[in-house]
């Protein structure tokens, strides 16, 4: 009778549910490949992927629900999850591909009887089962589908064994539309108490199958408790079934679980047929050096420090060649655009030196994500995080947070990226906000320079080195207090234990990890690369603008004006370059705060040269250049630099920058936002401006307080 | 088997059996839906290098807990190894 209902649209909405661990992306990845889109929950850091793919000329889209323990809503990604199953977002789906992991039986089963709830063709996909073969078990297939009362195709989705017949149940399934209803085996009590309650319900006009009475009844905090409250007569009626069902000292949500699990276990009983002995006998062997107390620890730091020089010291040249590659396509299309300067600059300096900005990061987010790909696709990153967990979880992260923080010391981009392997939201929220103040590899040139210029000539190289090191773990310093106030107060909702799982040890599947390499770049490249690109060309315009004629004649006239030694020490042309920026609209704005920031020790050219820096953190040791009219070209090693810093005078004729002002320079510069790619990066990642605002504001504000207090008391004690 | 309300100390391979889920809100329904219900046994497959967390097996899964995230879970140690 069913069979005459036409499919609801064209495309078919397929809901991929299934515990973590369960296998539900590799399967994910098998069904859609390459079409991939990968979106973000607004305000939140849980993304939803989706992904098509065509069965006998119909379309599937397919949504990859994130990983479940529960379809009670306890955290905020099983909130998204329910909600995507209960339709509000969009339609609901028109079945739901169940992934069950034949190794995790009971946990597994026990999802699926909450999955029931939604009353939606479900199709169960039984994966892990070459796994369970090599451990001398298996499943009884047939036995399962007549307990589950739903099909069951046995799937081992990187061998693509499965997927056809899976497929070919999706479509029966979508077409027969029959909704499994079992027998979880609820106490006679309960079983009456919904049945009387389903009746009210239906007088009273409301429409709710059993699942949700039940769960209303057993759980107090339900969502559907809410939808009564405009009943009194129904909520009154809840109250006394639930005192009748549940006495004084039971509790609903353990009656619940209890009869769940029991149900699950005596499924697993039934159709599991193992051999015991050698259940994870490899895994537990691995583990035992692992996971060793010393040899763990030592493999552990061991790969740390092959990921980290990865993406710091491997990925160089990577990027060197990307800048050599944008520097040569500059230098060829500068010339043909001589005749129109500001097109010139336009391209050259705004649109070229934006794509630059963007792609220079490519590398280091292909090899971090390729090596967490591989470390998670073994499980060895749930070892990692078990062992680090105690280091970390004191202030409010886990064990988790040990490599986005670690990469966040090459580069905050890849690290904020990297938070992705947190498994709850919150902690991936908090590790997002702290990894920025990680001493990145963009700030070294700074600390160089000035260290080079104010600390080496007075002190000697090995205090220079100190003091260098000691710069790395300013910002950990200040970053480790914060994530805890940020615990205690704008994350202080729903605090939950922290899970962690550990699955057996499987070879990396490569696919995987190529597809996470791929939507990594992607997602990047789409997002948070557009941002850079065109925040790049507004940074551009601002030190661009107003530009004129006449007033570089004026520079020109005010430069030949000088006496000869104050031409001697600069050419005409990178005196010029210096008075644009100095009069340009960012050059204005860094003179207008600079009572602000006198405080710390800066004036207005330091200032304008930190706010220059914007799109990259790097670029302020060629703004210095530039702003100290020696070209653009000097770097941190540049000796002209070091000492037109050492002689900088304020309007006074005090020296500019001291021991005390660099000091304070440097620790600004450890703290503070100044950095456009970051940012981009926050916002994508948590899906709102929000919070990258929140990020920039509090960085600042702390950068700015550091530095004030620094530079005071620096010039009180030198 | 005693009664003191004092919970045994994890250590390496000792096999317990979940008491009691006492306490409400989402922590303790977390542990519940990780299969942690009353009658449950579970044995301790090891403990981290530093002390914390511990790795458990419940229900043929293998979980780490934090020791102090075990508010709430009432458990005795049961009277046989392995």
């Amino acid at each position: 009778m069913a069979k005459t209902k036409p499919a609801p649209t064209s495309t078919a909405c397929v809901a991929l549910v299934g515990n973590p661990n369960s296998g539900k992306t590799t399967l994910f990845n098998a069904l859609t490949g390459m079409s991939q889109k990968v979106g973000n929950y607004p305000g939140v850091t849980v993304e939803k992927v989706t992904g098509t793919y065509s069965h006998q000329g119909l379309r599937y889209e397919v949504v990859d629900v994130p990983g479940l323990y529960s379809m009670r809503p306890v955290s905020l990604d099983e909130e998204l999850a329910a909600r995507a199953m209960a339709g509000t977002e969009g339609r609901p789906p028109d079945v739901i591909v169940f992934v069950l992991d034949a190794s995790n039986l009971e946990r597994n089963l026990f999802l699926f009887s909450q999955t029931l709830a939604a009353g939606l063709p479900t199709v169960v996909a039984l994966t892990m089962t070459d796994m369970l073969a090599r451990e001398r078990s298996g499943i009884d297939v047939a036995a399962l589908e007549a307990r589950l009362g739903v099909p069951v195709v046995n799937v081992v989705a990187h061998r693509k064994q499965g997927l056809s017949e899976l497929q070919d149940a999706v479509a029966r399934a979508i077409v027969e539309r029959t909704v499994p209803d079992i027998d979880l085996g609820f106490p006679t009590v309960v079983r009456e108490a919904v049945f009387r309650l389903h009746d009210a319900l239906a007088r009273a006009g409301i429409d709710a199958n059993r699942s949700e009475v039940r769960e209303t009844l057993l759980n107090p905090e339900s969502a559907w408790n809410r939808k009564l409250e405009g009943n009194p007569d129904i909520v009154r009626a809840f109250q006394e079934e639930r005192q009748l069902v549940l006495g004084e000292s039971i509790q609903g949500r353990t009656v619940d679980a209890q009869t769940r699990y029991a149900w699950a276990a005596k499924v697993r009983r039934a159709v599991l047929q193992s051999s015991d002995s050698r259940v994870r006998a490899v895994s537990d062997a691995i583990d035992r050096v692992l996971t060793h107390r010393f040899f763990g620890l030592v493999i552990f730091f061991g790969l740390m420090y092959l990921v980290f020089q990865s993406i710091y010291t491997f990925a160089s040249p990577i990027m060197g060649w990307i800048e050599n590659g944008i520097q040569s396509v500059q230098s060829a299309v500068s010339p043909a655009l001589a005749g129109a300067p500001l097109l010139q600059s336009l391209v050259v300096d705004g649109v070229l030196a934006g794509i630059g900005a963007v792609v220079v990061f490519l590398p280091q987010i292909a090899i971090l994500f390729c090596f967490i790909g591989i470390l998670e696709g073994t499980g060895y990153l749930a070892r990692a995080a078990f062992l680090m967990d105690r280091i970390l979880g004191w202030c409010g992260l886990n064990g988790r947070a040990f490599i986005p923080l670690l990469s966040s010391f090459a580069c905050a981009v890849p690290g904020i990226m990297a938070a992705r392997v947190m498994p709850d939201s919150r902690s991936r929220m908090a590790t997002a906000l702290v990894a920025p103040f990680m001493s990145c590899s963009a700030r070294l040139p700074v600390y160089v320079l000035l260290i080079g210029a104010f600390v080496e000539p007075q002190f000697g190289p090995a205090v220079a080195g100190a003091v260098l090191f000691v710069m790395h773990f300013v910002g950990l310093a200040v970053a480790v207090p914060m994530v805890w106030i940020l615990n205690r107060s704008v994350f202080k909702t729903k605090r939950l234990p922290f899970v962690l799982e550990l699955p057996r040890y499987q070879w990396p599947r490569w696919r995987d990890v190529a597809l996470t390499v791929t939507t990594r770049v992607k997602v990047f490249l789409q997002t948070a690369g557009t941002i850079i690109f065109v925040m790049s060309i507004v940074i551009w315009a601002l030190l661009s603008f107003p530009k004129s004629e006449a007033m570089d004649s004026q520079y020109q006239a005010a430069y030949q004006s000088q006496p000869d030694s104050f031409k001697e020490a600069r050419t005409e042309e990178n005196y010029v370059q210096a008075q644009r920026v100095r009069d340009s609209y960012l050059g204005q704005f860094g003179r207008a705060i600079e009572p602000a920031f006198v405080p710390a020790g800066f004036d207005w050219r330091i200032t304008t040269a930190v706010l220059a820096a914007f799109p990259a953190r790097e670029v302020v040791v060629s703004a210095l250049g530039i702003i100290f009219s020696l070209g653009g070209d000097a770097d941190e090693e540049s000796s002209d630099l070091r000492s037109a810093l050492a002689q900088a005078k304020w309007p006074d004729g005090r020296p500019l920058l001291t021991l005390a002002s660099a000091a304070s320079l440097m620790v600004f510069f450890a703290l503070c936002a100044q950095c456009l790619a970051t940012l981009a990066t926050i916002k994508r990642e948590t899906g709102s401006w929000k919070w990258a605002a929140f990020s920039f504001v509090s960085m600042t504000t702390l950068a700015y307080i550091a530095a004030v207090i620094v530079y005071q008391v620096g010039i009180r004690l030198v | 088997m005693s009664k003191s309300s004092k919970k045994p100390k994890f250590c390496r391979g000792m096999v317990c059996r979940v008491t009691c889920v006492t306490g409400d809100g989402d922590h303790v329904c977390r542990l519940l839906d990780l299969g942690l219900t009353p009658g449950t046994e579970f044995s301790v497959v090891k403990v981290a290098p530093l002390g914390d967390p511990v790795e458990i097996d419940v229900r043929g899964a293998r979980l780490c807990l934090r020791r102090r995230e075990t508010q709430g879970l009432d458990f005795e140690q049961v009277e046989r190894s392995g």
